[in-house]
This record gives C-alpha cells, sequence and structure tokens, in this order.
C-alpha cells in the first residue's frame, strides 16, 4: 500500500529485538569489526520495556562478552546465597532434599537474581557506546524477501486508524536493509513466524512446545527481606497433567520477584493461569514472604519449553533466528539468557564470516552452536521436558531425577513431543472447573488491576492487532466445544466473552495486550494471528522486571 | 525569527509513580522517561511555526542531566533544528530554569519562547510567567491557538468558562495548553537524521546562574486509598447512613 513513498536505509545488519540475544549480537559485531553498520529496532518504547523474565541469570553468556562486566557496572547485584525447591500439597510444603544432586539443574551457586529488563538497558547503553544504533518505539512489521533472500524489514507505518485509512498523523513506514539481518524477536516472534513459514525452518523438527510465565514485583518490609533468596515450587495447584510452579526470589532493594509459569500443553480449558498464579500466593510457603508487602508491577510473557528437539532450522539466505526466537531456552534450569547471549554472539561470529567470504546465508552458524557449550547444555537436558509431558508431574519428576543421578543427561534416547500446544486442549464438557478463590485486594488481585501495573498502553485509534482467521470458527469451536478458553489463558483481560446468556460473541481489547503472545499459540485452531500493533505500544515494564 | 522552546525530561505519562520508601519523592531509577507532554505541544507548535514561514529557526533546551539529550534529540526528530543542553543536577526548580533561560535569551535573542504550560512531575506551572517577568516581556499563557503577525502574537487562553483573546507584543512568552495542537509522530527517519543534527553543551554555572535550592520537599505521599463503596437496600438505610454514619445531614 505504501511501498511507493517509503523511505529506505542501509546496513551491514539489521538485528529485530533488543532483548539479551539481539543486544549480544550487535555487541559482538561492533567489538570483531568496529566497520560494520548495526541497526537494531525494538518494538517497545524503550528497551526493556517489553522485558520479563524471573530472573535468575548465568553470568557466562555475559562474562564472554564482557570478561570485565563487574568493572562496567553490569547491573547483577545479588548473589544467590541459598535456595529451596518445594513440593506443595495445598496446605503444606515439603522441601526436596539432596537438591544439587536430585535436580542439579536448579543448582544457582554463582548466579544472580536480576531484573533482566534493567541488564537490558545497561546492555543498551553498552551496545551505544560501541556504535551500534538503536531505535526502541519501532515494529518489524514485514521481512523483505527479495530473490528467495531476506535482505531486511520493514517498520510499521504509524497512525492508520482503526479502519484502516490514513489518520492525521500518519506516518509511513521504514525500510531498513541489511545485508544480514537477526531475528532476535523472543519467543513466537511475528517476523519469525513469517521467516520460518518461507524457508519451511521446522522441517523435520519436533513441534515447539511453550509455556506461559506471569510475573509480579512486590516491595516488602525490610525485615523480612532475604537478599538472594531462591524459592522455586512445583506440585499443588496444579494436577499432574500441567507442567508449571511457582518462583519467589527476594533481589535488590526490599525487592521480591514472584511468578508462575504453565506449560501451554495443558490440557483442562477451564484452566487460568493468572488465577493459578494469583492462588498460589495464598499459600503458607509464599504468603510469609510477602504479606505486609505491595504490589508495584506486574507482567506476562509466553517461553519456549521445547529445547534441542524443536530449534528449527537456524539460517536461512540473508539471516538467523537467535535467542528464544529460535528456541535456546534449557527448561531444565529454566533459564535463557545465557544462551540467548550466547547464541547472538555465535551468529554474530558466522555473519563477520559470511560478510568476509561474502556468502549470503551465515551458514556457519549452525555448526558454532553444535561445537558450543550451549549445544551440550541442551543435549542434556533434552529428555527432562518431555518426559513431563509423556509421564505426567510426578513419573516426570521420577525421570528427572533417574535422568540426573544416573544417566547425567546421556541416555542414548531422545524423547519427543508429539502434539502441538494448540491440539492438547480437552473439550469443555470433560474438564473439571477448578474452583478460584476471589481476590483479596492485599495478596491477590484480578486481571484488570493488574494489566494497569503493566503500564500497558495502545494508540487507541488503530486497526486491532490481534486478528482472527476465520471469525466464524469462534462460536463453533472456541465457544461451543471449550466454552473460551482465551478468556482464561489471556493474562491480560483482552478476550472477553459478551453476551453470553443470549447471543455470545467475543470481545477483542486490544488495548490490554502485554504482548506474551499465548493467544497465537494456544488457540485450539491457531486462528489468532498477533501480528505487531504500531511501534511503542504495549506494556512499559518498569526496571524490577 | 527564532523560536526558542525548552523541553524537560520527566517520568513517562504512561507509568504509575512510584513513591520513594523515604517519602524523599519518587522512584526515578530504570523508569522510563520522555518528554513532558506539554512541551511536545510546544515543540509541534514551533516547529508548525517554520512550516508556515514565520519562523526561521527552532532551538530546543533542556537545563537537566547528561540523558536529556535523548528528550532533544525526540525534539530535533520533530523538526527543531538544534539543541542546547545544559548541564545541572536532575529537575531543577522553576526559578532557576527561568533565569537560565533568560542566559539563554540573552545568547539566542529569540523573537518567541513557546514552552509547556506546565511539567508533568511537579505540576508547578511557574517558569513560563517567571521568565517573562525576568525579561521583561509579554505573555500568553495556556495557549489553545497561537497566531503571529506584524510583531505580534495573538493567543487565544483557555480560562474558566471559555477562552480569552490577547494580543502581545514580539518578543514574548507563550506556554502551551493541551488543545493547542496534537504533537506529530517522530518519524524513524527523522529520528535518524535529528542523530546528526547540532548539540551544544553548556554548564549551567558557565552560563552564571546560581542553581541553588529555595524549596525544600517536605515529605511525597501516595493518595489515600479509596474506600470501597456500600449498597444500601432503602432510601431509609440511605437517609440513615448520611445522617448518622456520613454526617452530611
Amino acid at each position: 500500500m505504501s511501498e511507493s513513498v517509503r523511505e529506505s536505509m542501509e546496513f551491514d545488519v539489521v538485528i529485530v529485538g533488543g532483548g539479551p540475544a539481539g543486544l549480544a549480537a550487535a555487541i559482538r559485531l561492533r567489538q570483531l569489526s568496529p566497520e560494520t553498520s548495526v541497526c537494531l529496532i525494538e518494538k517497545g518504547s524503550e528497551i526493556g520495556a517489553h522485558i520479563v523474565s524471573g530472573a535468575v541469570i548465568e553470568p557466562r553468556g555475559l562474562a564472554e562478552l564482557f570478561p570485565d562486566w563487574q568493572d562496567r557496572g553490569a547491573p547483577l547485584n545479588t548473589p544467590v546465597t541459598s535456595e529451596e525447591m518445594l513440593y506443595l500439597t495445598e496446605s503444606r510444603s515439603l522441601r526436596v532434599p539432596m537438591l544439587d544432586r536430585l535436580m542439579p539443574h536448579m543448582a544457582n551457586h554463582g548466579n544472580y537474581i536480576v531484573s533482566l529488563g534493567e541488564v537490558c538497558r545497561w546492555l543498551a547503553t553498552q551496545a551505544e557506546e560501541l556504535g551500534v544504533e538503536i531505535y526502541p518505539g519501532f515494529a518489524g512489521s514485514e521481512v523483505l524477501i527479495e530473490n528467495n533472500r531476506v535482505v531486511g524489514v520493514a517498520t510499521g507505518d504509524m497512525g492508520i486508524n482503526k479502519d484502516g485509512a490514513q489518520g492525521p498523523n500518519y506516518q509511513p513506514g521504514m525500510e531498513l536493509r541489511g545485508r544480514y539481518t537477526l531475528f532476535a524477536e523472543g519467543c513466537r516472534g511475528s517476523l519469525t513466524k513469517q521467516v520460518t513459514a518461507h524457508y519451511d525452518l521446522r522441517k523435520g523438527v519436533d513441534p515447539q512446545t511453550y509455556g506461559l510465565g506471569i510475573k509480579e514485583v512486590w516491595e516488602i518490609p525490610a525485615e523480612n527481606h532475604r537478599p538472594g533468596l531462591v524459592q522455586h515450587s512445583f506440585g499443588w495447584p496444579l494436577d499432574d497433567h500441567t507442567y508449571g510452579g511457582a518462583w519467589l526470589y527476594h533481589f535488590g532493594e526490599n525487592l521480591v520477584s514472584y511468578g508462575f509459569v504453565v506449560g501451554l500443553d495443558y490440557p483442562n480449558t477451564w484452566l487460568s493461569p493468572f488465577d493459578e498464579m494469583q492462588r498460589v500466593k495464598l499459600h503458607p510457603a509464599f504468603r510469609k514472604h510477602l504479606e505486609g508487602g505491595r504490589r508495584v508491577s506486574y507482567g506476562a510473557r509466553a517461553l519456549s519449553e521445547g529445547g534441542l528437539q524443536a530449534i528449527p532450522r537456524l539460517t536461512f539466505p540473508g539471516g538467523a533466528l537467535i535467542g528464544d526466537s529460535a528456541g535456546f531456552l534449557n527448561v531444565p534450569k529454566i533459564k535463557g539468557t545465557h544462551t540467548a547471549m550466547k547464541s547472538g554472539m555465535l551468529a554474530a561470529d558466522a555473519v563477520i564470516e559470511a560478510m568476509q567470504t561474502d556468502r549470503v546465508e551465515p551458514g556457519s552458524f549452525t555448526q558454532r552452536v553444535k561445537d558450543s557449550w550451549l549445544w551440550e547444555e541442551l543435549r542434556t537436558a533434552r529428555n527432562i521436558r518431555p518426559a513431563f509431558a509423556q509421564f505426567g508431574m510426578k513419573g516426570g519428576a521420577v525421570y528427572a531425577a533417574l535422568d540426573a543421578m544416573l544417566l547425567r543427561g546421556r541416555a542414548p534416547w531422545t524423547l519427543h513431543f508429539k502434539h502441538q500446544d494448540n491440539e492438547t486442549l480437552k473439550a469443555a464438557a470433560l474438564c473439571e472447573k477448578p474452583n478460584y478463590p476471589k481476590p483479596d485486594g492485599a495478596l491477590t488481585f484480578d486481571r484488570l488491576s493488574s494489566v494497569f501495573l503493566s503500564a500497558t498502553n495502545h494508540e487507541e485509534d488503530q486497526p486491532v492487532h490481534l486478528r482472527l482467521r476465520n471469525p466464524s470458527l469462534w462460536k463453533t469451536v472456541n465457544w461451543d466445544v471449550f466454552q473460551a478458553p482465551e478468556a482464561r489463558y489471556c493474562p491480560a483481560g483482552v478476550y472477553e466473552v459478551v453476551d453470553e446468556a443470549t447471543a455470545p460473541a467475543l470481545q477483542i481489547n486490544a488495548q490490554n495486550c502485554v504482548h506474551c503472545k499465548t493467544c497465537d499459540i494456544k488457540d485450539p485452531t491457531q486462528n489468532i494471528d498477533w501480528t505487531v500493533p504500531e511501534g511503542g505500544g504495549g506494556p512499559n515494564y518498569p526496571a524490577g522486571m | 525569527m527564532k523560536i526558542v522552546v525548552p523541553v524537560k525530561r520527566v517520568v513517562d505519562y504512561n507509568i504509575k509513580p512510584r513513591v520513594k520508601a523515604d517519602g524523599s519523592g519518587v522512584e526515578t531509577t530504570g523508569v522510563k522517561m520522555s518528554m513532558n507532554p506539554f512541551d511536545e505541544i510546544a515543540v509541534e507548535e514551533a516547529v508548525r511555526l517554520k512550516e508556515k514561514g514565520v519562523a526561521s529557526e527552532v532551538v530546543v533546551v533542556s537545563i537537566g542531566v547528561q540523558q536529556a539529550q535523548d528528550t532533544l534529540r525526540t525534539a530535533m526528530a520533530m523538526g527543531a533544528d538544534r539543541a542546547i543542553l545544559v548541564l545541572s543536577e536532575e529537575s531543577p526548580e522553576p526559578l532557576a530554569v527561568a533565569k537560565v533561560l533568560k542566559a539563554i535569551s540573552e545568547k539566542e535573542q529569540p523573537g518567541l519562547f513557546i514552552l509547556g504550560k506546565q511539567a508533568i512531575d511537579d505540576d508547578m506551572n511557574a517558569t513560563g510567567q517567571m521568565l517573562a517577568g525576568l525579561l521583561g516581556w509579554g505573555q500568553g499563557t495556556f495557549a489553545g491557538k497561537v497566531d503571529v503577525a506584524d510583531g505580534r502574537v495573538k493567543v487565544s487562553r483557555e480560562i474558566d468558562g471559555g477562552t480569552e483573546d490577547i494580543s502581545v507584543a514580539l518578543p514574548a512568552v507563550v506556554t502551551a495548553d493541551l488543545r493547542l495542537n496534537e504533537p506529530r509522530y517522530a518519524s524513524l527517519p527523522n529520528i535518524m537524521k535529528a542523530r546528526k543534527k547540532p548539540m551544544e553543551t553548556l554548564k549551567a554555572e558557565e552560563l552564571g546562574v546560581d542553581m541553588a535550592r529555595r524549596l525544600t520537599v517536605v515529605s511525597v505521599a501516595e493518595p489515600p486509598q479509596r474506600q470501597a463503596g456500600v449498597k444500601v437496600g432503602s432510601v431509609g438505610e440511605l437517609v440513615e447512613k448520611l445522617r448518622n454514619e456520613a454526617k452530611v445531614i
């Protein structure tokens, strides 16, 4: 529509996404080759605005990027000092003994509790000092492909109004053309989807499986604060067929990061990840940490849980997928920052090599990944998450312990994922409704007051960015069979059923969206297409997230 | 005619401010900062006057910490020609700002200052008026409409119950109200071009301005929580509650 008026700009490398992977790639490129021009765009209003993570991070990737990261003032300020893994029943908690032997992946000695948003903001200042051009507030909305080669991306038009016409503030998008383009959009990136489909990158690999993480940051009274404490839980309130658990980290100045992850292969259509997350706070093992505190922010994001078996082909003519766009999260460790950064650095190495040898595809990236510690880590971890999918939570836990103690990740077999997450839901009539307690306004809250704390905002007068490919499917499938699961899995109250009793219809409150991407993953017929809204829209997570 | 537009870096309007635990102010570390929205309106108006051929140059000024250069870059991406950053501690007081702007005025000799009517962080609504006073210039505050012609600026002021039209001789100080215009987006090509526009950095002391604080913040607190309402069963109960509980009748 607007190709004729779009301006364009040429760079050596264009990077989509300002998370740990994209920023590490940008930094590495300029470290290796200071004359390489690098442009990085980020759909959040600033770097860090869309970053949600626990986060306990392993400094390995960062230390390879900046061996002197401590002198440079990287915001890794709270070392892990003690940790507990709890198995919860409704009212009690049992501490898993010999954690470092039964769950060696969970050993966090030497790791740090951080705000990943803060880490990214810091990485961005380092990148800018090295001459990377960073443009937050601009969303890549289109992959530019010419002669079967990716030649860059185009940012979305701004100032398009609800019905698709140009408003008074209309600005056409811009073409950012690069010899190489790196997609670092995180889990389920919207441009990554386009590239993956165009080059059939998922051919021959397991379906990707996902989790949804929902997080709150609390400020608690100083006398209750134990900086460096890490607590994880599994068991209650999830049933044996649902993968997930809670985390709670004490960090920073009287801050606590609390959150909950649910595997999106859950079968119960009545399950609400948001309400599960809320009610775990009422459990004595969590309540005692949060009581007397106040909630200061809220956010949510999907993450890739497929691991090694689900990693797609990583390169294509003109670029590569890095970070969680490729799915480098280590699930048993529940960490992906160090692997994301490592993948970004390896892709930078491959791009420099391709540039020097004038190759269209930075193909050595794949071999570099396979030769690195990143691959070895994912290889030894590869059977844990699928074991939970196949044997349930209890069986999976037993398998994980055996794998850790006897096989040490060297099993001669590889377990596989058999279903996409959208195929696992059962019909409403076959599922049991959980009984979620009403929010008490002190420890537990409703969706809308939560979304408010994400500071999410979208220009009101723009087309809805959540699109139903076939609107009529909603009534016959989502409503008649599953009773609108999107109203429950969406952590931001975007999907709302109106006129339930008379003529049920779906109302999409796109303005509430926190860009977690769950609807794009979990909709039973993949009928919901998450497209990027106008740049700068979405959550505005403060430091601490 | 040259127009000078001062811009302030403030906590972004989408952010719910959090009061520091010791009550000394609001938390700004790691919080998203952007241009004061009223200043965006002021920049937009100045750029429009330049596009109409009324102004020859738009100069933006920010007084504050080094990061205020991001705010100035945004203003230049919207169309300002160059920027001056006056380094001082964060969020100086209106009188100090007005004195710095007076010094800038002596240096730049503008025909018009356009300011936001107030900054959304401290809501002082003072700098424009103080600046006009220090310079001895006329002022048109709370502008909802601005026209420059024949050495005068006509300002429609938004006042209680309507608008007031005044005409002020140039040079003058105008402060922008919410409905003056709708600021444009800074487009990506313009943001890229703004990186190459000139930015001068000065120190407040170099301008001979005393930045010492004259105001003391006693304490900052969040507004009290609103109590939940109750449903009453009958008119009688309502009257009873109004009389005996709320004690308003």
